[in-house]
C-alpha cells in the first residue's frame, strides 16, 4: 500500500544545512501498521509529513495504493491519506466547534450529507450530540483527539498516518485512544503509519518498528524481537534501556556543552 | 529516613471561584516530606501541579490557599505574604519547571543569571557570584563550564537547560526542590542523566525533593515514596517499589492501562471512573505519612 | 453545596444557557462565546468607562435632533455672539452666535461618521495586503511590505495633508486621505498575526485535506488576526479623530458652517483667552471620545490576553 523509495528532505543550506531525512525506505502492505521510533531529532516526524504531502521539496518517490504521488497533492488524492497530530489542542482550530471543523473536509470535497457523516463521524469515535457544538478549549484532550481522529476518518481514507497520537494525553485517555485506533484499524481495513518516541506505545498497535536516528531508518524489527531485547544496532539497545524506567548506573551523567 | 520533617502539610485546600461556580483544584491534602525524594503522580488536573505551586505561593489571584498545618521546618505558610514568599524563594524552597526555554532568560548569558540569583539571596560582590556560578555548573557535570557560562538559553539543548536550571535553583542551598515535570520535554535519554543530575544533587546536599510527574513508570522508578492524586485529593501512597501492590482502584487502574512492552494485550483495560472517587475523603489519607 | 463535586454553584436561567459546557446548536455555542468574552470585559471598570463613552457617542449622533436644536447650530446671530454660558446656551455661543451646545452635539454625527468610514477602509485594507504576504512569504511578501514601507515612511498628518490638497477640501475626502495613511500598521499587524500561525497544525491539517489557500486565508487564519486589528483600531481611534480635528484645524476636513469639533477649535482659538469656552468646549468633547477609545481599546485587549489561542 506505502513504498518509499530513497526519501530524503534538507533544510537550510550551507553551513546551516540540516538533513532531515537521509534516504529513507520502506513498504508497508495493505492493512498493517508500521511504527517509526526515535528521538526529536531522528527525522520520523519529518518522513511522515513527506508521505502526507506536506513538504513540498521533499526528494525520493512515495507510491500509496500503487500510485506515485508528487510532492504538490491534487485535491482528490487528499482523500486517501490522512493524519492524526501530536498536539489535540494545536491541531484544532480554536475558534470553530467541532461541527465546524468536521463540516469542512465535507465542503472542501463536496461530498453530500453532511448530517448523517457528521453524526456517524462522532459516534465512531465515542463522542455524541452533546460534543458537536463544543470549542476546543471546552473539549478535554482526549475528546480533542477524538474529534482530530474523527476529522481524518470522514474523508474515508486508506491510509492513516498518526504522529504521536497519545504523547499529550493522560495515561487513562492514552489507553482508549490506543483501543479506539485499534478498532478502527480493523473495522475500516486501515493501513498506518505511526511515530512516537515511546516504545511501549509504539509496540502495542504496529506489527513492525522502524528505529530512526538522525534523519536514517538504522534497523527494521518487530515488537517482539524488541521487547526479547533482539535487537542489532547499538543505539536501538541504548532506546530500549532508556525505556525502562531510571536506572542511575546505567547513565553518563558528563555532558558537554 | 531522619525525623525531622522539612515540610508539613494538613488539609490544604485551593479553590478557584470563577462565573461557573468555585473550582476546588485541590482538598484534603496532607503529606509530609523529609529528606528523601517524594513522587508526586497524578494526570492533568489532578491538582499535582497546584500542591507545589501552593507550597512556593504561586497561586494566582482569585486563587485562595487554606490550609490547617503549611510549615516549612518552623515558617507557617499560611501566614506568608508575597514578600514573605520570595524570602523563601530560592533560599528555602525552590522549583525546576518543565521547559527551561520558558523560565531562562532569553537576553541574559546563562552564567550571569546563576549569578545574579547568587548576588540576590547572599549580597556577594560580582566576582565571588561567578565563582559560585561556575562551581555550581561543574557539580551538574557541566564538563567545560566556562563556556557554557556565556552561551544564551538558546543555545543550549534542553537537557543542558534543564541542569542550568537546577543549577540555579540550588545555588542559594535551598533544603526543598520541588520539580514540576521537569523532564517532560526531554527525549528519553536525556531524561535520564537530567534525573542523575537532580538525584545526586538532592542525596548530596541532604535535601528533600518533590517530584510531580504524570508518568507513573518514572516516579515509582526514580521516586522513595509515590503520591498518588485525583481530582484534587491523594487517593494512594505507598513506597515506591511497592506501587504493584496499590490499593486505591484508580492507581491499579492506571498501572493496568499502561501497554508494555513484550506484554501485548489486544484491548488495553479502561479506566473506569468511578463517581465514588470524587468524595472527599478524610484528611487522615497520607497523614499517616 | 456538594462534597461530591469539584464545582460548586452552576448558574441557571439564561445565564445557565449560555455558559452551558454543552451547547446544543450552533447559536448557543456562537452566543455563549461572546457572553464568556463580555463577561471577561465587564470585570475592567476602565474599559466599561470606555465602552459608556463610546456609547453615549454612538447614542448622542442617532438622537441628535432630540437633544438640540438644528437650527440654534447653524443661525447666525450676530447679537449673541461670544456669550458665556447660561441657562439658554449651555455651553455659551460662539463667534458667530451659534448655540455652541447644539453644534457639540450635531458635531458627534461627523465624528462618528469619521470613525466608521474610516474603520471600513483601513481594516480590509490592511488584512487584505497583511494576511497574504505573511501567508505566502517569498516575493508577494516583498512586494506588499515594500509598499506597506513606502506609505510608513510619510508622516501621517503630512501625507494626509498632500492628499486632502490634492482631493480637495470636504469630509469624504479628508476621510479616504486618512485612511490611505493609516493602513500600513494594520498590514504589518495582520502579517505578524498571520506568520505567527502559518505553521499550526491545524493549518497543516487543512492542508492535507485539500483547503485551498484562499479558503485557509478566509476560515482560518482571518478570524485569529482579526481580533489584534480591532483593538488596534480601536486604540488608535484617537489618533484618527485627532487627525481628521487637525485637518479641519487646518481648513480642510469638514467645510464650515459644519460643526466638526476640529475646525470649531479652531475657530475659536482667537478667542482663547476671554472667552475659552469656545475653542475648550470642543477640545474638551474629542478628549472625551479619544480617551473613551483607548480605555476600550485596553480592555479589549486586556480581554483577549487572557483567553488562550
Amino acid at each position: 500500500m506505502i513504498e518509499l523509495e530513497g526519501v530524503s528532505v534538507t533544510y537550510g543550506a550551507g553551513p546551516t544545512l540540516i538533513r532531515a531525512a537521509r534516504d529513507v525506505s520502506f513498504r508497508i502492505p495493505a492493512g498493517d501498521a508500521l511504527g517509526l521510533v526515535g528521538e526529536s531529532g531522528s527525522g520520523k516526524s519529518t518522513v511522515l509529513r513527506a508521505v502526507a504531502g506536506l513538504i513540498p521539496h521533499a526528494v525520493g518517490s512515495v507510491v500509496i495504493n500503487g500510485r506515485e504521488l508528487p510532492n504538490r497533492r491534487p485535491r482528490e488524492s487528499r482523500k486517501i491519506i490522512q493524519m492524526v497530530f501530536q498536539d489535540p489542542y494545536g491541531s484544532l482550530h480554536p475558534n470553530q466547534t467541532v461541527d465546524q471543523t468536521l463540516s469542512a473536509p465535507i465542503a472542501i470535497h463536496r461530498l453530500g450529507n453532511a448530517e448523517s457523516r457528521i453524526m456517524a463521524a462522532l459516534t465512531e469515535v465515542g463522542l455524541g450530540r452533546e460534543h458537536r457544538y463544543r470549542y476546543p478549549h471546552q473539549l478535554s484532550g482526549g475528546q480533542r483527539q477524538r474529534v482530530a481522529i474523527a476529522r481524518a476518518l470522514i474523508l474515508e481514507p486508506k491510509v492513516l498516518l498518526l504522529d504521536e497520537p497519545t504523547s499529550a494525553l493522560d495515561v487513562s485517555v492514552q489507553a482508549e485512544i490506543l483501543n479506539l485506533l485499534t478498532r478502527l484499524r480493523r473495522d475500516h481495513g486501515l493501513t498506518m503509519l505511526m511515530v512516537s518516541h515511546d516504545l511501549a506505545v509504539i509496540a502495542h498497535i504496529c506489527d513492525r518498528i522502524g528505529v530512526m536516528h538522525s534523519g536514517r531508518l538504522l534497523e527494521m524489527t518487530t515488537a517482539e524481537a524488541l521487547a526479547e531485547g533482539r535487537v542489532t544496532d547499538p543505539y536501538s539497545q541504548q532506546l530500549l534501556r532508556a525505556n525502562q524506567g531510571f536506572d542511575a548506573s546505567g547513565v553518563v551523567i558528563d555532558v558537554a556543552a | 529516613m531522619s525525623d525531622d520533617r522539612l515540610l508539613t502539610i494538613r488539609n490544604l485546600r485551593v479553590v478557584y471561584p470563577g462565573d461557573d461556580g468555585d473550582f476546588r483544584a485541590v482538598r484534603n491534602v496532607s503529606f509530609s516530606l523529609g529528606r528523601e525524594r517524594l513522587g508526586i503522580v497524578g494526570e492533568s488536573g489532578s491538582g499535582k501541579s497546584t500542591t507545589g505551586r501552593a507550597i512556593m505561593g504561586l497561586i494566582p489571584y482569585p486563587g485562595r490557599v487554606e490550609a490547617d498545618v503549611m510549615r516549612l521546618g518552623d515558617i507557617d505558610l499560611t501566614r506568608l505574604d508575597e514578600r514573605g514568599f520570595r524570602r523563601l524563594r530560592g533560599k528555602r524552597i525552590a522549583m525546576v519547571l518543565q521547559d527551561p526555554k520558558y523560565s531562562l532568560d532569553p537576553v541574559m548569558p546563562v552564567g550571569k543569571q546563576i549569578a545574579e540569583t547568587h548576588r540576590y539571596h547572599f549580597g556577594s560582590s560580582k566576582q565571588a557570584a561567578r565563582t559560585a556560578a561556575l562551581e555550581m555548573l561543574q557539580a551538574v557535570h557541566i564538563r567545560d563550564p566556562e563556556r557554557v557560562y556565556h552561551q544564551y538559553a538558546h543555545q543550549v539543548s534542553g537537557g543542558m537547560g534543564q541542569r542550568i536550571m537546577i543549577a540555579m535553583m540550588l545555588i542559594a542551598g535551598p533544603d526543598i526542590l520541588i520539580a514540576d515535570e521537569p523532564t517532560s520535554a526531554l527525549d528519553v535519554s536525556v531524561q535520564q542523566q537530567v534525573l542523575a543530575v537532580m538525584d545526586e544533587m538532592v542525596k548530596s546536599r541532604g535535601m528533600g525533593l518533590i517530584l510531580i510527574s504524570h508518568n507513573l513508570h518514572l516516579v515509582s522508578s526514580f521516586c522513595d515514596r509515590v503520591l498518588v492524586m485525583y481530582a484534587g485529593q491523594i487517593v494512594e501512597v505507598c513506597d515506591a517499589g511497592r506501587l504493584h501492590e496499590a490499593q486505591h482502584p484508580y492507581t491499579k487502574g492506571l498501572l493496568t492501562a499502561l501497554p508494555e512492552l513484550g506484554h501485548r494485550r489486544a484491548v488495553l483495560p479502561q479506566l473506569r471512573r468511578d463517581p465514588e472517587w470524587l468524595v472527599d475523603l478524610p484528611a487522615a489519607v497520607g497523614a499517616a505519612s | 453545596m456538594s462534597a461530591t463535586g469539584l464545582r460548586v454553584g452552576a448558574p441557571t436561567g439564561w445565564r445557565g444557557w449560555l455558559l452551558d459546557p454543552a451547547p446544543a446548536s450552533r447559536r448557543q455555542a456562537r452566543f455563549g462565546r461572546w457572553y464568556r468574552a463580555w463577561l471577561g470585559l465587564r470585570r475592567n471598570r476602565l474599559a466599561m468607562t470606555g465602552l459608556v463613552i463610546v456609547l453615549a457617542l454612538v447614542l448622542i449622533a442617532i438622537c441628535a435632533p432630540l437633544l438640540a436644536n438644528h437650527a440654534a447650530a447653524f443661525t447666525q446671530t450676530l447679537e449673541d455672539r461670544l456669550q458665556p454660558m447660561s441657562w439658554a446656551h449651555p455651553f455659551g455661543t460662539d463667534e458667530l452666535g451659534r448655540d455652541i451646545y447644539s453644534r457639540v452635539i450635531f458635531g458627534s454625527r461627523i465624528t462618528l461618521t469619521i470613525v466608521a468610514l474610516v474603520s471600513i477602509i483601513v481594516v480590509p485594507v490592511g488584512l487584505g495586503i497583511g494576511l497574504p504576504a505573511g501567508y505566502f512569504g517569498g516575493w508577494i511578501d516583498a512586494v506588499l511590505m515594500r509598499i506597506t514601507d513606502i506609505f510608513l515612511a510619510f508622516p501621517r498628518l503630512v501625507l494626509a495633508l498632500a492628499f486632502a490638497a490634492a482631493l480637495g477640501p470636504g469630509i469624504e475626502n479628508a476621510v479616504i486621505a486618512i485612511s490611505l495613511t493609516a493602513w500600513p500598521p494594520y498590514a504589518r499587524l495582520a502579517r505578524a498575526e498571520t506568520l505567527t500561525r502559518r505553521n499550526a497544525e491545524f493549518i497543516e491539517a487543512a492542508e492535507l485535506q485539500g483547503a485551498s489557500h484562499l479558503r485557509i486565508l478566509f476560515t482560518q487564519i482571518m478570524p485569529l488576526s482579526l481580533p489584534s486589528v480591532i483593538i488596534r483600531l480601536t486604540l488608535d481611534m484617537a489618533g484618527i479623530i485627532l487627525t481628521a480635528a487637525g485637518l479641519g484645524f487646518l481648513g480642510l476636513g469638514a467645510q464650515p458652517p459644519a460643526p466638526e469639533w476640529g475646525a470649531m477649535v479652531s475657530a475659536g482659538r482667537q478667542y482663547l483667552l476671554d472667552q475659552w469656552w469656545v475653542a475648550t468646549i470642543p477640545g474638551m468633547a474629542i478628549f472625551i471620545v479619544s480617551l473613551g477609545f483607548n480605555l476600550l481599546g485596553d480592555g479589549l485587549r486586556d480581554a483577549s490576553d487572557s483567553r488562550a489561542g
